[in-house]
């Protein structure tokens, strides 16, 4: 099938894929910005992202059957390693091709509630501020520059609080939200420069492959090394939303316009955990980074409060929305966990939990969206009796929260199995503990919504039978039925989520 | 130990700066005031990157004298020069340390290394030393992301205050409080009336 | 047809039921007609199926493989037959009964009910076919979330409470200890599948194995093992169609078939018998016999004695289980079908009795059996199957029960316990019966009935029909028991 999609790609995307990827939807968000009408905005953004989402399939098809599996682009043709280098091989290809196909569903689905939330005249400039948050998040991906990923970084996040701070039309609080996400999110990205130009003064190169190729040569020893990783780690777990560096999320996620929430809860926070996986197994050398800085006991012990503290605050939130933003802060503890045992097993057993993170999440966050919808509410109370009134939409809704527990057949069973697996290979016996106790924790939590959904009588009058619209439902069942999809038959996920591990901790093709 | 301070002076007004920044950001509750902070905070970064570019003794990064004949002498010259330049910004002549153990040090003069094979790529050894020009570029870069970052939260700070009519952040979250109270209320109204 | 063909069909035809039933909302007739067609055609597709099986070899079928290392996969082997055929054989008797319960008290939202029990069907079908651990431990989740919402049924405060500590017992235990003794089975020895005489022979340290024993006995809530049985009483507030298939069946039956299986095939006899912990699983079971019997005979509500009562003679197959002999092993098994046709007449009774009269509380029966002779004869004739009186059903299993016990090594203590715990089933369940048939002089007349009419007949046939069911039962056994025998016996090694 992806041979197929990849066979409509004109001959310019084989050859300048990794490039287009980016400049697509940032030329996009270019014109979006002049566009009349949300309309117009919306179908370049659709145009934008499935412009992306061919861009990375090829580049899929590109790195599986290259020799090395790396596709390397020279920007302006500037030679590697002084000029930038987009460097695509299993490990980003991964993650491009996630956020291109959930930013494709986001971007279909948003019309009905950004027509909602957003303001007539603010439309055209919010798709442009989507495209642009996009472009940005897939550069991240995309390119091998140490430098030029904070600078992407940084578009996706200055993007983000601008789109953040548009749900202060609905609600005031968006605002500090967003300034809140602001300041966090520009110390994280500064602690992230400070930590590269480290790096740069030791090994005078900011090309990531480089840079791995100097630092073998030096001495493990190296403090200013020690420092650039520790600035490195503590900025992108700033923007990850790693325990206790959270706190900029459950805001955002709750009081963000419902669309932005959806789409940055299964991107934003997964790029910065791919930065992450980058820097800490492919920069720096798992020797190092799980021996000499300890890596793995920071982390590992980090993840699972997160695992067990965030999920009990979403236990107890009365908002859908925060509560499901807690929930993130608990799943990013999951991934990281797998990340940080530091084996192949356990990377890939994280990266498969972010990818249907990912995925369920974004279910989730669509399916509320939907009820913000048609019934202006986000409290647990509101979504009482729903099941009835809007069954198509709940019953997405359960899934991916049934999936969020770890129910077998859906796709979070698939990778808590696979990351209860690598933790018992390595002998992690409390982390499984933790594991069992965070799903069971999740299990109050959804079940609570759930239960009001669909056994407690409806508790606002105006609730006729309403389901959200077609546009919402078609991209929210895609993911649902993916959800189930991968919870059935998951090896074709693994299978890349297994290649994008062993791509992290060799990275091949190392000049 | 005076010494030892004030060779890297620049490092300790990065340091001071940064901390000064943070304080101020973590500490204020005037939401400009945090702006400002952070604002302080970055310009300590765009410092210490311009401080790794400095190459003692070298001048600004334009080609002159044989160089700019557009041929590079010989290979091994340019390379003998590049480890002879001393690391970075400090103002003293520290040649008499030869390999300092202090670590920042070190990595300043792997930079002028890395700057000095980097040129070598290029032209295959240059006659006279320059600084590298690099690190100023990525600033400007860093400049522009940072006034973007700062007029985003300007203008955040301006919503904020049409909403709030403040922009203090404590006087903000006490008014976010009431609201969640009431939320609450009507939820435990609501359960009260369900059952 | 061939076996791995009939595998397929099983598995499609409660599934195909649960659509029929959906797509013919409002048309109640038509919906039933569908729930007990299907009903019916599954159960000549067992008997099929369990045809085909020679020599204690069944057919098997490889689905997909979900995950490197997890396939979903079917192999049926006899005790995965027998546990089938009681499944759906009583989920035919089960249909004409809930028409008559469900229509006889006017339920809301009866095709929920219907999909709701397909489905769990469903569920009990994959366990009981399960080719491996992986298979077993996905469709036990179908079978525990599918009965949530016939728990949470009448919707009112009381059932939410019961419905939700029955999810979180279910859940919590299987995701907590069950799932990861699967994945801990699986890392210790490179597969799941079910071999007899043992997967983890040899491949475990008695110290590890003690600790996964402890993680599959009590994980697998089903089972209801002390201290996790209390989801059993909780889940009462079913309507009674769902407590007499679900709980005295299919549910509870999976989980105790469940145990019995991977004391076989997972861990074999020669391992089991080496474990510390197998004795003390043993001893955890013998206490909930006499613990559960103890309690029951203290609640005066018919459905909270039933309940209890379950819990005990779930216990059982546990006992028989880590009895590790083929005796133990051949009882257990037993166990499953006797005390499935007795507990379901109890219980289906009871249901007729609610829906006559409104009644639940024993002590206002006395003397009724004077108006519903039929139910209450059926009702004694089930307690006396559960007691273990021959010529019923029960009888079997405590025999062979106590065989096993007597044969295996210091564990003739529980011979007593099974002596003590039929002494105690005499003292819960047969008093009911005989109070209400000969009621003492000086009862007051029991009220009249609620429902006009008394029981439909729907629901008083079906009880009737198990009851003579435990009777046939009893002289049948000769033949299940020489069907199970190739599984139980331990293979020489």
């Amino acid at each position: 099938m992806l041979e197929a999609i990849a066979g409509l790609a004109p001959d310019v995307i084989a050859r300048h894929g990794a490039a287009l990827l980016v400049v697509i939807p940032l030329v996009l968000s270019g014109i979006a910005a002049f566009m009349p009408n949300g309309r117009l905005g919306w179908m370049l953004s659709i145009a934008g992202c499935a412009g992306s989402l061919l861009c990375a399939v090829v580049l899929l098809l590109q790195v599986q059957t290259l020799p090395g599996g790396v596709v390397s682009y020279e920007l302006g043709g500037w030679d590697v390693p002084l000029g930038i280098e987009f460097r695509i091989d299993a490990l980003n290809v991964l993650f491009l091709l996630l956020i291109a196909a959930v930013g494709l569903l986001a971007a279909i689905f948003s019309l009905p509630t950004v027509v909602a939330e957003v303001r007539q005249e603010k439309r055209a400039l919010f798709y442009a501020a989507y495209l642009i948050c996009f472009a940005g998040l897939l550069g991240v991906g995309a390119t091998g520059d140490a430098f030029n990923l904070f600078v992407f970084l940084e578009i996706s996040s200055i993007s983000t609080y601008v789109l953040v701070a548009l749900g202060g039309n609905r609600d005031r609080r968006a605002f500090p939200a967003a300034l809140n996400y602001l300041m966090m999110g520009t110390i994280g990205a500064t602690f992230f420069v400070i930590g590269v130009g480290f790096l740069y003064a030791v090994t005078g190169t900011l090309n990531m492959a480089d840079i791995a190729l100097r630092l073998r040569d030096i001495d493990g020893s190296n403090r200013a090394v020690h420092a650039g990783f520790a600035f490195i780690v503590v900025g992108l777990g700033l923007k990850s939303a790693m325990w206790p560096l959270h706190q900029w999320l459950p805001n955002a996620y709750a009081y963000a316009p419902s669309f932005v929430t959806m789409f940055l809860s299964a991107t934003a926070t997964k790029v910065a955990i791919y930065a992450l996986i980058r820097f800490t197994f492919s920069v720096f050398t798992p020797d190092m980074s799980f021996e000499a800085m300890n890596f793995g006991f920071l982390f590992a012990p980090l993840a699972m409060i997160a695992m067990i503290a965030c999920s009990f605050q979403a236990v107890f939130q009365t908002d859908v929305r925060r509560m499901l933003a807690y929930s993130s802060v608990a799943q990013v503890g999951y991934m990281l966990l797998g990340v940080s045992i530091g084996t192949a097993a356990g990377l890939s057993a994280g990266m498969f939990h972010l990818v249907n993170h990912a995925l369920m999440k974004g279910a989730l966050f669509m399916a509320v969206a939907g009820v913000v919808l048609t019934y202006q509410g986000t409290r647990i109370n509101d979504f009482a009796g729903l099941g009835r009134a809007a069954p198509l939409t709940m019953t997405a809704f359960a899934v991916a929260g049934i999936s969020l527990i770890g129910i077998p057949l859906t796709a979070g069973f698939q990778s808590k199995l696979a990351l209860l697996e690598a933790m018992l290979d390595r002998g992690w016996g409390f982390a499984v503990a933790v594991i069992v106790i965070s799903s069971i924790l999740a299990v109050f939590y959804v079940g609570r919504v759930l239960q009001a959904v669909f056994f407690l009588p409806p508790s606002n009058p105006r609730k006729a039978r309403q389901e959200a619209p077609a546009l919402i439902l078609i991209p929210l069942w895609i993911l649902t039925i993916a959800t189930l999809w991968i919870g059935i038959q998951a090896n074709w996920v693994i299978d890349l989520t297994d290649a994008a591990a062993t791509a992290a901790l060799n990275p091949g093709g190392i000049r | 130990m005076l010494e030892f301070i004030l060779e890297r002076a620049n490092y300790w007004a990065i340091i001071g700066l940064m901390m000064v920044g943070l304080y101020i950001t973590f500490q204020s509750t005037n939401m400009i005031k945090r702006l400002v902070g952070l604002s302080i905070f970055q310009t300590s970064v765009f410092l210490f990157y311009i401080t790794l570019g400095k190459v003692a003794g070298g001048s600004a990064p334009i080609l002159y004298g044989a160089d700019a004949k557009g041929h590079g002498g010989h290979d091994g010259h340019g390379e003998t020069e590049a480890h002879g330049t001393e690391a970075a910004g400090a103002a003293v002549d520290h040649a008499t340390d030869g390999p300092s153990s202090d670590e920042v040090t070190q990595a300043a003069e792997e930079g002028a290394h890395g700057a000095a094979e980097a040129a070598s790529a290029y032209g295959g050894g240059l006659q006279e030393v320059y600084s590298n020009p690099l690190p100023h570029v990525l600033i400007l870069t860093a400049i522009v992301v940072g006034v973007a970052t700062l007029s985003v939260g300007l203008a955040l700070v301006v919503r904020i205050r049409e909403a709030y009519g403040t922009i203090e952040a404590d006087e903000v979250r006490a008014m976010d409080i009431v609201t969640a109270d009431a939320q609450d209320a009507d939820d435990i109204e609501l359960a009260a009336e369900a059952s | 047809m061939s076996g791995e063909v009939l595998i397929l069909i099983v598995l499609a035809i409660p599934l195909l039921t649960a659509a029929g039933i959906f797509l013919l909302d409002g048309v109640p007739d038509l919906r039933e007609s569908v729930t007990i067609g299907g009903a019916t055609a599954l159960f000549l597709a067992v008997i099929a199926l369990a045809s085909t099986i020679e020599g204690g070899v069944g057919p098997e079928r490889e689905l997909l493989q979900a995950a490197p290392g997890f396939v979903f996969a079917f192999k049926l082997e006899p005790l995965g037959a027998l546990f089938a055929l009681v499944a759906s054989g009583l989920w035919i008797v089960n249909s004409f009964y809930s028409i008559g319960y469900m229509r006889g008290n006017r339920e809301r939202n009866q095709t929920r009910f219907y999909i709701c029990f397909a489905i769990a069907l469903f569920g009990a079908m994959g366990v009981a076919m399960s080719g491996n651990l992986f298979t077993l431990f996905v469709f036990y989740e179908v079978l525990t979330l599918s009965t949530y919402p016939l728990v949470a049924h009448k919707g009112d405060a009381a059932a939410q409470r019961g419905a939700r500590i029955y999810l979180l017992t279910l859940l919590g235990t299987s995701i907590g200890l069950f799932l990861v003794g699967v994945v801990w089975t699986s890392s210790l020895a490179g597969s799941l599948d079910f071999v007899p005489g043992g997967l983890l022979d040899g491949k475990i340290s008695p110290s590890e194995g003690s600790i996964l024993l402890l993680l599959f006995a009590f994980g697998i809530g089903k089972a209801a093992l002390m201290p996790f049985h209390f989801w059993l009483p909780n889940a009462m507030v079913a309507p009674t169609p769902v407590s007499a298939l679900l709980h005295a069946v299919a549910v509870v039956k999976a989980g105790v078939f469940t145990v019995l299986k991977i004391a076989i095939f997972i861990f074999g006899a020669d391992l089991l018998t080496e474990i510390p912990a197998t004795d003390w699983v043993l001893g955890v079971a013998c206490f909930t016999i006499i613990v559960a019997s103890l309690i029951a005979i203290t609640k005066d509500n018919l459905k909270a004695r039933l309940a209890y009562s379950t819990v005990a003679q779930l216990a059982y197959v546990t006992a028989g289980a880590m009895l590790a002999t083929s005796a133990g092993f051949m009882g257990g098994a037993l166990q499953i079908a006797a005390h499935a046709a007795g507990k379901i007449t109890l219980f289906m009774c009871a249901g007729a009795i609610y829906v006559a009269t409104g009644k639940t509380e024993i002590s206002d029966m006395r003397g009724l059996g004077q108006r519903m002779p039929l139910i209450f004869v059926a009702f004694l004739i089930g307690s006396l199957s559960i007691i273990g009186v021959p010529p019923l059903a029960g009888a079997w299993p405590k025999f062979a029960l106590m065989q096993g016990a007597g044969l295996s090594e210091g564990h003739g203590y529980v011979v007593w316990v099974l002596i003590v715990s039929s002494l105690l089933n005499v003292a819960y369940l047969l008093p009911i019966p005989i109070l209400a048939l000969m009621a003492p002089k000086g009862t007051p007349e029991p009220a009249p009935y609620k429902r006009e009419g008394g029981a439909p007949a729907l629901t008083v046939l079906p009880p009737v029909f198990t009851a003579g069911l435990c009777l046939v039962l009893f002289f049948a056994m000769g033949l299940v028991g020489d069907f199970l025998t190739p599984i139980t016996t331990t293979p020489a090694t």
